[in-house]
């Protein structure tokens, strides 16, 4: 504890000269002191608390409308998992859209934290063969079958071990997540990810102000800069609160399927139990939390 | 005192020289403005001014930074062979290596500055002030490895330069338990950057237990070119004495890496090919290309080709002691590994990617002219340090001089 002290008063002594050399230069205070700050999980309640203030107005100010910013901590008892029916999905990428909107991705450079595989119904699950860019006038095609794709939340995630400033990290419930104002950006964990499931944002992310989402959550859906890599977080700002993630609600065929594995009555539970799932690429050892399986 | 002198004699040797001299300055000086026009512009827009995108998430400038630490690494083993066959100028040999190797680090340390996303936030790195990774991430490992590399090869050089200017005895002992210190380091640093990609499942096409020692092969052959030719200009320049055998050993030195080079990739593409899995793709995108994107095709070829003539005008014994074939041999063993480490060692990582997407990339004009601002910064650096150490070591550049030459001043006045 006394060490954590003296090392915060250092910072503070260093942020001071630091900011009376640059307030001379025309730089602000407040940008000095996020460039200051910590990694988040090395702040205390007040400092959190603090922050999320100081956010939520920067958010006002920017987008001319009230926020609610949350740091809800994961709930005891709880391991949140995904199953997906492979024999129900069409292929129509709403839950894309859907995610792009609750999470607040960038619309300009785009952003999708959920890819939809095309693949070929002869050759099986094959990533070689399949095909992100399809576009025909209606789906599903024929001889197709679609596989989406987005974080796997690995039970031994690469990308959280590879991170050089621990700046991404499994949550209690199992949700892996990124702190965007700790990530350095050099994207070891894009390289380590096997599912493709993590984005950089290579330029200055846009959302236009009437499309923000303004329920948010610290290690969620609020706003990334330039810089940092971001990832699905199974829309920890809903599920938190007891809500399914949004890919969940706008399935229109129900495909997708959400909850806590710990709870012996949850609908995931019932699925691992009465159905045979798979996960991908399982020789990797990543053990996901994402499940898929063929319903029908 | 005596410092502040040092470093005032040091600034005016920078400005005294040849016409040729001032030829290379003014070259060095156009390339670093061009460059560093290109690099303005990424610090504006961000990285979405490379080609770079989610599907080849690291690419030229990653290259770029494992080629600078192979030749870092080299530089300094080329000490072993100096002293096992007891060359001469060992001394020189290692000041010259170890000063090429500074500044490899430093530049290879500056690809990863221009890489990533949030380079003010680089100190996130650091022990205590930071929340560093270590012992997990190889990254952290790597950046300490060259952190360490660079600190131990500074001190021995400015220690000996320091010696020599102040005509003192340098401290023997000490050198020599560093230099040796210092080679298994330089094996260390390019180890640990070959276990950097080497320790991702994810990407088959790195994930083989011959990364590593296909990387230290490779190195032997482009580090020491670098110094084939200084030396060669040294000879001419100054009174630095080091005789053809020694030059034609290094040369021999560099076939056997070749051949040892050469042995592992066989070894590699006979077990892809023969079994013939999905992992293949990565070497047949890179070797052929896959369908209509062959855009990695004219470089890896180029490569090969560069390679094999350089092996050939080395293995005969004939092109090897004739100059002018030894310096194309140098030459395009040079390049060769450049565009291996540049393009062909990382691209077919992400190609296609972890989905089996193809995304097509070749680097943006703003990649080319930052690593050119990098590598001319480098080359100016290093003309810099060559600079001083000639003066030291052979054109009697010492504290006695300085003070005469302060002394004749004064007379003057
Ligand atoms: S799918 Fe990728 S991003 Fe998600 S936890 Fe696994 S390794 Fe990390
Ligand atoms: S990009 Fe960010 S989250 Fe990913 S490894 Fe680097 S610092 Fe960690």
């Amino acid at each position: 504890m006394k060490k954590s002290n003296s090392r915060r008063s250092f910072l503070k002594n260093i942020s001071l000269a630091s900011a009376s050399a640059l307030a001379l230069s025309g730089c602000s205070l407040k940008e000095l002191e996020k460039f200051f700050q910590k990694n988040f999980r090395t702040l205390s309640e007040k400092e959190k608390k603090q922050l999320i203030e100081e956010l939520e107005a920067e958010y006002k100010e920017k987008y001319h409308k009230e926020f609610h910013l949350s740091d809800k901590p994961a709930m005891d008892g709880t391991l949140f998992g995904y199953a997906l029916d492979i024999s129900r999905c069409i292929g129509c990428r709403k839950c894309v859209y859907a995610c792009v909107e609750e999470n607040n991705q960038s619309r300009e450079p785009q952003i999708h934290w959920i890819q939809v595989l095309q693949m070929e119904k002869e050759k099986g699950i094959d990533f070689v063969h399949s095909d992100v860019h399809y576009n025909p006038e209606t789906v599903p095609e024929e001889g197709h079958f679609y596989l989406p794709v987005q974080c796997q939340q690995c039970r031994t995630p690469q990308c959280t071990t590879v991170c050089p400033v621990k700046a991404t990290w499994q949550e209690p419930d199992g949700i892996v997540v990124v702190d965007y104002n700790w990530c350095i950006g050099c994207r070891y964990c894009m390289a380590a990810c096997p599912y493709g499931a993590r984005h950089f944002n290579w330029g200055k992310p846009e959302i236009p102000e009437e499309e923000i989402n303004t329920e948010m959550h610290y290690l969620g859906n609020r706003p990334r800069m330039k810089g940092v890599v971001e990832k699905c977080t199974f829309c920890i700002q809903r599920v938190r609160e007891g809500r399914y993630p949004a890919c969940v609600e706008i399935c229109p065929v129900g495909a997708r399927k959400f909850g806590n594995l710990l709870d012996p009555n949850s609908e995931i539970r019932y699925i691992l139990e009465n159905k045979r799932v798979l996960v991908l690429k399982e020789e990797l050892n990543t053990q996901p939390k994402f499940y898929y399986f063929f319903g029908v | 005192m005596n410092f502040i002198r040092f470093v005032k004699g040091s600034v005016q040797l920078f400005f005294r020289g040849t016409k040729t001299y001032y030829a290379w300055l003014l070259f060095l000086f156009v390339l670093i403005v061009w460059g560093a026009g290109g690099y303005a512009g990424q610090l504006r827009d961000g990285l979405i001014t490379t080609n770079m995108r989610d599907s080849v998430s690291w690419a030229f400038y990653i290259g770029n930074f494992t080629f600078l630490v192979g030749v870092a690494a080299a530089a300094v083993m080329l000490v072993i062979p100096a002293y096992i066959y007891n060359w001469k100028p060992i001394k020189e040999i290692t000041i010259f290596g170890e000063l090429l190797a500074v500044c490899a680090v430093i530049m290879s340390i500056a690809f990863i500055v221009v890489d990533i996303g949030n380079p003010m936030r680089f100190w996130h790195m650091l022990p205590i002030l930071g929340t560093m990774n270590f012992p997990y991430s190889m990254l952290s490992w790597d950046f300490f490895f060259l952190l360490a590399y660079l600190i131990i090869n500074f001190v021995v050089v400015s220690h000996l330069l320091y010696s020599i200017f102040y005509q003192k005895e340098y401290r023997k002992k000490m050198v020599l338990t560093i230099v040796f210190l210092s080679i298994p380091m330089a094996v260390g640093i390019h180890t640990v950057t070959a276990f950097l990609y080497n320790a991702l499942p994810a990407r088959p096409f790195w994930n083989s237990a011959l990364l590593a020692p296909r990387f230290l092969a490779s190195a032997f052959c482009s580090g020491p070119a670098i110094l084939l030719i200084l030396f060669q200009i040294l000879r001419k320049v100054t009174s630095f004495e080091i005789k053809d055998e020694a030059i034609w050993r290094i040369a021999e030195l560099m076939v056997y890496a070749m051949f040892i080079y050469l042995f592992f990739t066989i070894a590699e593409l006979f077990k892809e090919f023969y079994s013939g899995t999905q992992h293949l793709l990565y070497w047949k995108y890179l070797l052929f290309g896959i369908g209509d994107n062959k855009e990695l095709v004219p470089y890896s070829w180029l490569s090969i080709g560069m390679g094999f003539a350089a092996f050939i005008l080395f293995l005969i014994p004939k092109t090897r002691k004739n100059f002018v074939t030894l310096n194309i041999g140098t030459v395009l063993i040079y390049s060769s590994v450049y565009v291996e480490k540049g393009i062909a060692l990382i691209i077919p990582g992400f190609t296609p990617d972890v989905l089996g997407q193809i995304y097509v990339y070749t680097p943006s004009m703003t990649e080319i002219r930052t690593a050119v601002m990098i590598f001319s910064l480098g080359s100016l650096l290093f003309t810099f340090l060559v600079k001083v150490a000639i003066a030291i070591i052979f054109e009697n550049y010492n504290i006695g001089s300085i003070r005469r030459e302060e002394e004749s001043v004064r007379i003057q006045a």
